[in-house]
């Protein structure tokens, strides 16, 4: 008994340590394959991306003799898939040649240091000149280099039911031209047919990004220029009448009770509730939304077919505030294809971009994700041009689209500003107050670095 | 063998005893634990550390090329944050309401009138309050939302007996929620009261009765003295696990509508995982730490007093 205590005491240690130092083995760098990284849907059912990238992956297996792709599928929420990729870019063991970014984040990552410049493959890539400028800029870091390609985007702007609006005697070739005209027709919905909720304009903290880029962004970015960040003084913005402005416009919607009951509007289910309810039983008249609400209801979509929706839903660009040119505001989001700084691959890695952006491929996902295209050729493709209805009325707001502040800060930025909206649909406070609120928040979140502009 | 422990372990306690074979057999004597000490100190000891640690410096989730150490600034910050201070006034609202006066009195009543129940009645009425308690949090979350919801179960319900409808989710998110973890945790109080009444002898009881005291005053001045370190044992574990309640609030309002329920732990989620403050976040966590622990201080008073 006693000789063996060492021995035991031996084996146990080294069993402890073989436990606990043990890495993941097997993932070293195979020169032959390219590691790409993504994000699943966390429904089981919905594989449009997976199927997209699989395609892709064997074309170029077919065009790159001897060379593997290694699919790496990341079954999470948004919020869990950034962590994740952040987690897996931090070392050269885990990271993948090949990640998916939203634009949302890609700027946080780039001053993290975690993904590399393209602007050397780039320039020789014939077919970068096919983007939209603005697709351009998407992914370009505060040092004026590029990081990622993006494969598509999206618009926003108004849905309105012209069967609702023939009751209210409003056209159904509706245009407003200024916020007051959006107002107003809400205001006739309600005299006029009672029971409908005339206008959703998304807010508060439980629709989160949606409440802040369809909701508050649409409204802010048609009161004036750089209402949020000042680029030429690299500071962000306090004060402003835009931002009070913006409140305003909602506090109006829900005091007059013109929007969705405030308990459901504030609720995050809500974006569920306009997409699978409110609009296929119409009971909602108009609703300030993304490009991306049809693709839901086609046959393909899974849940809610919705057969009538094309005829019965029209689309209008959202007015600037007082109409001032160029008359409409829309926001675009996406996604890019970057290769983090520590990919093995990069040079493959690139190789696969561009077989991802390829005029063939990059149509190919258009229609099948309902994606703004970002390349002038696939936008001019009859077989796009077709793909989902009302999908041409938002192509043609990439004109003038424009981005959230492509800065590290913004998501942090972007979580304050939910919290204002929210403060004013409850009524927990006046514009005025929610927008001093949001100034002293943002003084503290962005470190200081702040400019009023009244 | 178990007698030579026995006897190394008397060795031991002797003061200033020398350990035959000298520093060798204190290692053999050891070094069983090591394996496990090494795993404590790698899962708690080390993260619990890193915590504190990061808790002074202003690191960031993403966004950030480097964190410094910033002293107490964190702390400071806290104390002068107004959504701070609205937030532990809430988890003591929340704590009070569905720990000290929700689970505890509605356990102790529940196991009282349980012993009186015949034995059908007490199955069910058991198997009922444990199910609530043995449902995962977010399971639980998710069912009380639809219950409290403007459409949910409770306005048919108060529409079949045409009363009033209420939207309390909206109205008094505190006191929902303070209802919901009410519901689900009031069987833990109920088992832990069931085994304490269990303990007091009947004939105690009896006599007491014998000698015409009522039904309060015998809980009065005989079952509640009885079971005293029953009800101190109760109160902290119960009112520790309500301090961490975050699924629960999280599924059925998110802290708001604004901030009106937004207790410690949502609080120093939003901060920390939504704004990417990681360093705030965590020295707020440290201070939810602290609450626990002047509650727990006051709890072990309550047990250590003799009556």
């Amino acid at each position: 008994m006693r000789p063996t205590a060492p021995l035991m005491l031996l084996a146990a240690t080294v069993v402890a340590a073989g436990t606990l130092t043990a890495c993941g083995s097997g993932s070293g760098s195979d020169t032959g394959t390219v590691k790409v990284a993504f994000i699943k849907d966390t429904n089981g059912k919905v594989t449009v991306r997976d199927d997209y990238v699989r395609l892709v992956a064997r074309q170029f297996e077919k065009e790159h003799p001897g060379k593997k792709v290694r699919l790496i599928p990341i079954q999470a929420s948004e919020n869990d898939y950034y962590t994740k990729i952040q987690q897996m870019m931090r070392s050269p063991r885990t990271a993948p040649d090949v990640v998916y970014e939203d634009t949302f984040l890609v700027n946080s990552d780039i001053t993290a240091g975690l993904l590399r410049p393209l602007d050397l493959y780039l320039r020789t890539w014939d077919d970068w000149r096919q983007f939209q400028p603005a697709a351009k800029a998407a992914a370009k870091g505060q040092d004026g280099r590029t990081y990622g390609v993006p494969d598509g985007t999206d618009t926003r702007g108004l849905w309105f039911n012209k069967k609702i609006f023939k009751k209210a005697g409003l056209p159904a070739d509706w245009r407003p031209r200024t916020w007051d005209e959006v107002l107003d027709a809400a205001r006739t919905v309600q005299r006029k047919v009672p029971g409908v909720i005339p206008l959703n304009v998304f807010t508060g903290k439980g629709a989160g990004e949606a409440a802040v880029m369809q909701g508050f962004e649409m409204l802010l970015y048609g009161t004036g220029e750089h209402q949020l960040y000042d680029p030429g003084a690299k500071k962000w913005v306090t004060g402003t009448r835009g931002f009070r402005d913006s409140l305003t416009f909602l506090d109006t919607v829900y005091k007059e009770r013109l929007g969705p009951d405030v308990s459901d509007a504030l609720s995050p289910n809500i974006q569920t509730n306009v997409a699978a309810e409110l609009l296929p039983e119409e009971k909602l008249a108009i609703d300030l939304d993304g490009s991306w609400l049809g693709q839901q209801w086609q046959k393909t979509g899974g849940g809610n077919p919705w057969p009538e929706w094309s005829a019965t839903l029209g689309q209008a660009p959202f007015p600037t505030q007082h109409g001032a040119p160029p008359g409409k505001v829309s926001l675009a989001g996406g996604w890019t294809w970057s290769v983090p700084r520590k990919a093995q691959q990069p040079d493959l890695a690139w190789k696969l971009i561009e077989t991802f952006q390829s005029k063939p491929n990059a149509l190919e996902w258009c229609v099948r994700g309902a994606q703004i295209a970002v390349r002038k050729d696939v936008a001019a493709d009859p077989r796009y041009r077709t793909s989902v209805p009302g999908i041409g009325f938002f192509t043609g707001l990439v004109g003038v689209s424009r981005y959230r502040p492509a800065l590290p800060e913004y998501p942090r930025v972007a979580a304050a500003i939910g919290e204002a909206m929210e403060a004013v649909t409850a009524d927990d406070a006046s514009p005025d107050k929610a927008a001093a609120d949001y100034d002293t928040t943002l003084k503290s979140l962005v470190g200081g670095r702040t400019v009023a502009k009244p | 063998m178990t007698s030579a422990v026995a006897r190394a372990a008397a060795r031991a306690r002797r003061p200033g005893a020398r350990h035959a074979g000298g520093p060798r057999t204190l290692l053999l004597r050891w070094s069983p634990l090591v394996p496990a000490t090494v795993l404590l100190l790698l899962f708690l000891v080390g993260p619990i550390g890193y915590c504190v640690l990061i808790a002074f410096t202003d690191t960031q989730l993403t966004g950030q090329e480097s964190a410094s150490f910033v002293g107490l600034a964190n702390f400071r910050h806290a104390f002068g944050d107004p959504a701070f201070r609205n937030a532990v006034v809430l988890t003591l609202v929340f704590t009070v309401l569905s720990s000290l006066v929700g689970q505890n009195t509605l356990g102790l009543a529940l196991a009282g009138l349980m012993r009186r129940a015949s034995r059908p009645v007490r199955a069910l009425t058991g198997a009922m309050v444990i199910t609530a308690w043995v449902l995962p949090e977010i399971v639980a979350g998710f069912l009380l939302y639809t219950f409290f919801e403007r459409r949910g179960t409770l306005n048919a319900l108060l529409d079949q007996l045409h009363l009033p409808a209420q939207n309390w989710l909206f109205t008094l998110p505190i006191v929902a929620v303070s209802f919901a973890n009410v519901w689900r945790g009031t069987a833990f109080s109920m088992l832990i009261y069931s085994a304490a009444l269990a303990g007091i002898p009947q004939e105690v009881t009896e006599s007491a009765e014998v000698d015409g005291a009522g039904g309060l005053r015998r809980l009065w001045h005989i079952t509640l003295p009885m079971i005293r370190r029953s009800i101190g044992t109760n109160l902290m574990l119960n009112t520790l696990q309500t301090l961490s309640v975050f699924g629960l609030i999280w599924v059925m309002t998110r802290g708001g509508p604004g901030n009106r329920s937004q207790t410690l732990p949502v609080f120093m989620y939003d901060q920390a995982f939504l704004k990417s403050l990681i360093g705030y976040g965590t020295a707020v966590a440290l201070l939810l730490l602290l609450v626990g622990a002047l509650f727990s201080v006051v709890y072990l008073r309550l047990l250590r007093e003799e009556v």
